[in-house]
């Protein structure tokens, strides 16, 4: 019987046990190594052949990028702390039900048990012409083959593009951003470098061949949630073409604080429409002080989209994330997606 | 280069020498000889491959062989005893939730996680947990309502034992 293997091409395969055997790793063989996180987007990369590592390593057995703490009022949670494990602990569900739905509107269970938090909003964009592997701006080319009048660009951006029009697909990141999560991050050199989840990801014109402002030798260690918005009233909604094993069209996320005399705060972010998740500050200064009413909703989610510009396929993006900002805002008994299994 | 590897399968000791770049599913197939656990899509869309890993359900087209040095897995073939099928499979067999089968491991692996870790789904619940695999048959309807007789079965399993 003919045996199909579908063989990614050979690497050498490292399992270190602390984070520093992990980035001497990292800096011997430089450019050539591979982080693996869950393995869901690597593994992706590999089998097609287009990213062909060296050497990967592997951070699955290190103890102490995994698991979910008390920390300072909040929560630490491990980068490599997977999915599943979020969705599950009591912590997560009392206080930031927000990451929770996040989490569990990634894929399906089999995926979730696999991939890990720190993977999730570390990954590659989805663009298919970039990972196809055609010579794109972001591959290091001199053009967008998804902004072409020929081009297939559906699910590509409508804000913020700067040559390149991908989005960033991860679910979990604008709920980060909604409760002003902190990525702690070990630079290449040992240091300790925490940034705001706003701040990690960056857009193609700051950095067009990277999703986050994780430098060559950097790791990712974990994610602190502060109590700022632990228990706030929470919305996330993620529009998908299909239910499991799909990235969001557009999603979104927000933390709200309501008291009598309407909204006191709110923070908002959005993904599936730019490079990288969007905070909408213009949105949360808007709503600041007013109630949370239709009125409120349609002014705030105008504003949201003001400037969006579509590509060929995917205008209607537009009126999906004002109603998404909508919802978010006034909130919606009709959020009737998740339930349409 | 290869490496030694040991593992349990479905309650017994395993090893081999593996490349780190082989699938955990096609060591399960090719070296261990276990062709139960199916290779669909090979990108993790489709479940076929769903197996479970210290508990855990994945997909083990996912998985590098490595990676699961030192774990317990269970496949399909750990399912039954001789002679006698797994509930869930009899489940399968009486509700006609097979038509070409290719995808039947991997359902009744997601299945079987499913109910153990919720025993009395509703037909929402495991609509939805399902919605991990594919069937191209298209014999969803009848897949679910075996997800629901297995239950039952299980559910009497239970009280008799105890």
């Amino acid at each position: 019987m003919a045996v199909i293997r579908d063989p990614v091409p050979a690497f050498e395969f490292f399992e270190p046990t602390s984070v520093e055997d992990a980035q001497v790793l990292l800096r011997r063989y430089g450019a050539d190594a591979w982080v693996l996180a869950g393995g869901l987007d690597s593994l992706d990369w590999l089998k097609d052949r287009i990213k062909r590592p060296e050497a990967l390593v592997d951070l699955g057995n290190i103890p102490g990028l995994k698991g979910i703490r008390e920390w300072d009022g909040g929560l630490e949670i491990g980068a490599m702390t997977t999915l599943a494990e979020l969705v599950r602990h009591p912590a997560v569900r009392d206080r930031y039900a927000l990451l929770l739905e996040a989490a569990e509107a990634t894929d399906s269970t089999q995926i979730r048990n696999q991939g890990t938090l720190g993977g999730n909003v570390s990954q590659d964009t989805r663009c298919w012409y970039y990972r196809a592997g055609w010579a794109c701006y972001r591959a290091g080319g001199d053009m967008c083959h998804a902004d072409t009048p020929e081009a297939i660009n559906r699910e590509h951006a409508i804000l913020h593009a700067d040559r390149c029009v991908a989005v960033n697909a991860s679910d979990t990141a604008p709920a980060l951003i909604a409760l002003d999560a902190r990525m702690v991050i070990r630079t290449a050199g040992g240091a300790e470098r925490i940034v705001a989840a706003e701040e990690y990801f960056v857009g193609p014109g700051v950095d067009i061949t990277r999703m986050t402002i994780l430098e060559p030798g950097d790791v990712l260690m974990a994610i602190r949630l502060p109590a700022t918005w632990g228990g706030a009233r929470f919305y996330f909604e993620k529009v998908r073409d299909r239910q499991a094993g799909d990235f969001a069209l557009a999603s979104v996320a927000s933390a709200t604080v309501v008291g009598n005399a309407g909204i006191e705060r709110m923070r908002i972010a959005v993904n599936g429409v730019a490079a990288r998740p969007l905070r909408l500050h213009a949105v949360e200064m808007l709503v600041r002080g007013r109630p949370a009413s239709e009125s409120t909703a349609m002014a705030a989610a105008n504003l949201a989209v003001d400037g969006a510009q579509p590509l060929k396929f995917n205008a209607y993006k537009v009126p999906l994330m004002r109603d998404l900002v909508k919802r978010a805002i006034r909130g919606s008994t009709a959020a009737a997606w998740s339930l349409l299994t | 280069m290869t490496r030694a590897i040991a593992l349990t399968v479905n309650g017994e000791q395993c090893g081999g020498d593996v490349e780190p770049r082989t699938l955990l599913v096609h060591f399960l197939r090719d070296q261990l000889g276990l062709t139960g656990t199916h290779v669909g899509c090979v990108v993790g869309e489709c479940g076929a491959c769903s197996i479970l890993v210290d508990g855990a359900l994945v997909k083990s087209c996912l998985m590098l062989a490595v990676q699961a040095d030192g774990c317990a897995v269970t496949t399909i073939e750990g399912l039954s005893t001789p002679g006698a099928l797994h509930p869930v499979q009899e489940a399968f067999v009486n509700r006609f939730g097979l038509q070409c089968g290719f995808c039947t491991p991997g359902f009744v692996m997601a299945s079987h996680a499913l109910l153990m870790r919720n025993p009395n789904p509703t037909e929402e619940e495991i609509r939805r947990d399902l919605s991990s695999n594919l069937c191209m048959c298209t014999g969803y309807v009848q897949i679910v309502e075996a997800v629901k007789e297995a239950a039952v079965t299980l559910e009497q399993w239970r009280t008799s034992r105890t």
